[in-house]
């Protein structure tokens, strides 16, 4: 029985962020979503630091001060094995969901 | 694993705070540079840049806060946050503070001394090597009283022993051993210490390493003559100096000198538990062991693979064999196919023996429960405080809940408090229960018999404690919280100071609380006066014989110098010496010394009927110093000697159980058979009032009587115990002691008084008495003390009510009955409860009641009038003060 929590999709974009930059500091991730769904998806910072901080707790990403290449101080996120096990289970869990909005949407 | 990893990461991150804070700042400053940095680079001004970050970033405070509230170091900091706070709360009201802690202290360190008592007589195991591998083996059912009983933990004969010894495959070691106490010191001055006699396995198997010296071991057991012994740490260092153990460390016991081989370790002090011993020396096996005394306790270490019932099996198919090959001679037919068809089994032994066991067991559950009790009523106590106290910060909680904190949030503040008092009172009772169970071991304590227990707060004791802790913690602290917090904000902060808001609910939960203190503490105070009662019916009774003003002497004389056929000259002349002693009424010569626990019984017949009788050996003074008045026919006299006719004199339960209507006197009594005791004919003489035997709670039983001339040669080793009537018993002890140590320096003497002898042996029934009294009172001061808070809170709320009716012109005793009128409902129903609990609770007290049924009406109805006296007091003054009310001031508060 999957979990079926729509509000999982910000960490399970997070996540999949990490998975395809590596090693990545908030703005970038931020950068990353937007870019990749043509600004149709935007995450608002007020939510994306809570779950880093969040995953970061539960041991799914690690942290670590390093420099950008425009030679700022930043956090760098990356994933750690927990992490990419989680991701794997979020994207099969994301799939039912997808699954059932759209059979809602389609016979509802 | 994550969860400790997590939970690490919180303590370590503790200290790291200010460090963490700045780190989360660092990050999102530097988000909104890279923001404002990139739209710079797509041209915008810096000005437009920073505005429209900031935009969109939102509040960074918030942004923050919530960053931080993902860190999961901080639940662990707003964990102390709250304690804190906690902790402010409580300095600001010290009444309270001091009221709740000690209330919990005193309740937990009483139950935390009971169940440490419980835990050292029951449940410690000894300090020995493996002791669940240690079994005891005893006879299933007992020895039926056959032959004699050498002491409470005296289950096997030598031969029986002789034989476990040769064959015992379920153990690696078998040893046995008994309590046997010895005279150390001159004899003229020698004074008794507790002996151990220990088979020369004993320690070995035991797994006992010397301290000093060497233990006793098997060769040690080749001479009878004693010659050697071991010291107990405790007697090693407080009676002879803690010196080092040469090989000339020698005592005087029973007057010679032996050798002190070793000193035991500290911590161990025998195999009873209760008892400590003093000199262990090793046992001897005589040439012709008497095979009807039963005197060992017999044990053995489980070998590897064997469980207690596997053990207990071998020695049942064992047995046969073992019974036949020791059975002993001199008795009846019947009796020795009893003793063949014995059974042996194996018992866990790895908490040692007690006769504390059976002597207490039931009194210290009961005691527990009681304590239980008392707490339980502590606790109604403290959560109609808690219960006052939230409803004195509801607005104080509305304030906060408006200002968005979560229930769950107020919740763990709350209870984190209420945990707090629980955790300080548990520490101050767990350091009172050390004293508190020291003055139970006290109370328990005679004059010729102390229990040495070594109370200890061990695992056991600190999660009991830590138990109740919790429990009290759920009982008092959880409901008014959950209460507290459920507040409406908007109503609650409407209704000014007072909240009316759900404020008839919550008072039926007070009412409900002080309900039940008083149903509990009914059940208390039965308890209390039914076990008050009882101990006054016992020391009160009359036992049929005169207790006061009589000593008992005991007279251990040489034998070597007395020929057998001079020994019945020599102990009448002995209690001659002793009746002529300047202050001595009379003396008289006894084979057993009443109420002192010793029973002596012999199998007859008389006439068709068959059966058993006390048998009692006395001087012809006897029955005049004992005040047992005769009934019919004559008493003994000198004349009565061993080469008369058998002569015996009856009490009235040996008439009506086997004469029935036939005259007595005249009548003959055959006795049957037993080892030192020949077949003989008596004839009655006499009849004597009816008097208590070894137990003051049974009925008058049988017994006979016969001049203690008559008694066989040998039957009795060499010594006398004599009652001794006189005014002032001191003043005779030392007369006696004088004239005897002038005529046979060498004879041992010992005395007792004879009443406090009986009031020792009620010593249980008096700790009862005064526990169950104490706490009965104890309940009845928390219910006034709960009552009058109670009734104070309900009269602050109903404040304004009162003002207008006292306003309206209701008189100053309407009022005072509007208050006493909620006391006797709260009283009417928890009584009605407590009656039916009461009853209840009873009949587990029946066996421990004399002389009362535990529904006793008469106690009932005192301990409600008692209670009611005493609820009407408490509500007085708070019923008082209300109708003092000034209603324009009550008025002008609204």
């Amino acid at each position: 029985m999957a979990k079926n929590d729509l509000q999982g999709a910000l960490d399970l974009l997070i996540l999949k962020s990490l998975s395809q930059l590596g090693a990545m500091h908030g703005y970038g991730i931020v950068m990353h979503i937007e870019r990749v769904t043509d600004e149709l998806i935007n995450v608002e910072e007020g939510s994306l630091y809570p779950a880093l901080h969040r995953m970061e707790q539960h041991g799914w990403v690690r942290a670590e001060w390093a420099v950008t290449e425009a030679s700022r101080k930043a956090k760098f996120y990356s994933l750690t094995a927990a992490g990419r096990k989680q991701l794997a289970a979020r994207e099969k869990n994301w799939e039912q969901v997808v699954k059932g909005v759209q059979a809602i949407l389609l016979y509802a | 694993m994550g969860f400790f990893r997590r939970t690490f990461r919180r303590i370590g991150a503790l200290g790291k705070r200010a460090k963490l804070d700045r780190e989360v700042e660092d990050e999102l400053r530097e988000h909104l540079r890279m923001r404002i940095d990139a739209d710079v680079t797509k041209g915008m001004s810096p000005d437009e840049a920073i505005r429209r970050a900031r935009l969109r970033f939102g509040n960074p405070t918030v942004v923050k806060e919530r960053v931080d509230a993902e860190d999961a170091a901080l639940g662990l900091e707003s964990f102390f946050r709250d304690a804190r706070y906690a902790v402010r709360g409580f300095v600001k009201s010290p009444g309270f503070t001091i009221v709740a802690v000690l209330t919990l202290a005193l309740g937990i360190g009483a139950n935390t001394a009971v169940f440490q008592l419980l835990d050292a007589v029951r449940l410690r195991s000894l300090p020995i090597q493996n002791p669940g591998e240690l079994a005891e083996l005893r006879i299933v059912g007992g020895n039926t009283g056959l032959g004699i009983n050498d002491g409470p933990y005296a289950h096997f004969t030598v031969p029986m022993w002789q034989e476990v010894r040769r064959h015992h495959d379920p153990f690696s070691g078998v040893f046995a051993w008994r309590t046997a106490d010895v005279l150390v010191g001159k004899l003229s001055e020698a004074k008794h210490v507790h002996g151990l006699e220990v088979s020369g396995e004993f320690f070995n198997v035991l797994g006992i390493a010397p301290w000093q010296g060497r233990l006793i071991e098997p060769q040690d057991e080749s001479s009878c003559e004693p010659s050697k012994a071991v010291a107990s740490y405790s007697y090693w260092k407080s009676q002879m100096g803690g010196q080092p153990i040469t090989p000339n460390t020698t005592i005087l016991v029973d007057g010679r000198a032996i050798q002190i081989l070793g000193v035991t370790p500290p911590g161990f002090f025998g195999l009873s538990v209760g008892d400590r011993f003093d000199l262990a020396y090793p046992t001897c096996i005589p040439p012709n062991p008497r095979r009807e005394v039963f005197s060992f306790s017999v044990m053995g270490r489980l070998k590897p693979g064997w469980t207690i019932e596997r053990a207990s099996a071998y020695f049942t198919s064992l047995s046969p064999g073992l019974f036949e090959s020791t059975a002993p001679t001199g008795y009846s037919t019947e009796t020795i196919k009893t003793f063949k068809s014995f059974r042996l089994a194996a018992h866990p032994a790895g908490g040692g023996v007690s006769m504390l066991r059976t002597a207490y067991d039931s009194s210290l559950q009961l005691l527990l429960a009681i304590t239980g009790l008392v707490l339980l009523i502590a606790c109604a106590n403290l959560a109609n405080l808690m219960l006052a106290r939230a409803s004195a910060r509801q607005r104080e909680m509305a304030i906060r809940m408006a200002l968005g904190a979560s229930r769950g949030r107020l919740l763990r503040q709350l209870l984190i408090g209420s945990s707090l008092l629980a955790i300080s009172g548990a520490v101050i009772g767990v350091s009172l229960a050390q004293p508190l169970s020291r003055l139970l071991v006290a109370s328990l304590s005679t004059s010729d018999y102390s229990i040495q227990l070594s109370i200890v707060t061990d695992w056991r004791v600190l999660l009991f404690a830590a138990g109740v802790a919790v429990l009290t913690c759920i009982v008092f602290g959880t409901f008014p919280a959950m209460r507290g917090t459920s507040v409406d904000p908007i109503s609650s902060l409407k209704s000014g100071e007072r909240g009316t808001a759900g404020s008839r609910e919550r008072f039926s939960v007070q009412r409900l609380l002080v309900i039940t203190q008083i149903a509990v503490s009914l059940v208390l105070l039965v308890g209390a006066l039914l076990f008050v009662r009882s101990y006054r019916n016992l020391m009160t009774i009359d036992p049929g014989f005169r207790e006061s003003g009589i000593t008992v002497g005991f007279f251990g004389y040489p034998l070597e110098k007395i020929k057998p056929e001079n020994e019945a000259a020599f102990k009448r002349q002995l209690v001659d010496d002793v009746g002529s002693v300047a202050g001595v009424q009379n003396a008289a010569g006894t084979t057993n010394v009443l109420l002192s626990g010793g029973t002596w019984s012999h199998g007859m017949r008389v006439g068709a009927a068959e059966g058993s009788s006390r048998f009692t050996y006395v001087s012809p003074s006897y029955f005049a110093t004992m005040g047992i008045p005769l009934l019919t026919g004559r008493g003994f006299a000198e004349t009565d000697r061993a080469d008369t006719p058998y002569v015996l004199i009856v009490n009235q339960a040996f008439v009506r159980k086997y004469l029935g209507a036939t005259q007595p006197l005249g009548q003959l009594v055959q006795v049957m058979p037993e080892p030192q005791y020949p077949a003989r004919t008596y004839q009655v003489v006499g009849t004597v009032a009816d008097t208590k035997y070894n137990d003051l709670r049974k009925e008058p039983e049988p017994m006979a009587f016969v001049p203690i001339e008559q008694l066989p040669a040998t039957a009795q080793g060499p010594w006398l115990a004599m009652m001794i009537a006189s005014p002032d018993g001191a003043a005779a002890i030392t007369a006696i002691r004088h004239t005897i140590a002038s005529r046979h320096p060498d004879m041992v003497l010992q005395f007792q008084d004879f009443q406090q002898g009986i009031h020792d042996s009620l010593v249980g029934d008096r700790m009862m008495a005064m526990l169950s009294g104490f706490f009965g009172l104890l309940a009845a001061l928390l219910v006034v003390i709960g009552l009058y808070g109670v009734l104070s809170y309900f009269i602050t709320q109903r404040r304004s009510e009162i003002g207008i009716r006292i306003a309206l012109g209701a008189h100053r005793w309407q009022v005072i009955r509007l208050v006493l009128r909620d006391t006797a409902s709260m009283l009417g129903i928890g009584v009605m409860l407590g009656t039916a609990l009461a009853l209840i609770a009873g009949r587990a007290a029946t066996t421990m009641l004399f002389g009362l049924k535990p529904y006793d009406i008469a106690t009932l109805v005192f301990a409600v009038l008692l209670l009611a006296v005493i609820t009407v007091l408490a509500s007085w003054l708070p019923a008082w003060k209300a109708s003092r009310l000034n209603p324009v001031d009550a008025l002008r508060c609204e």
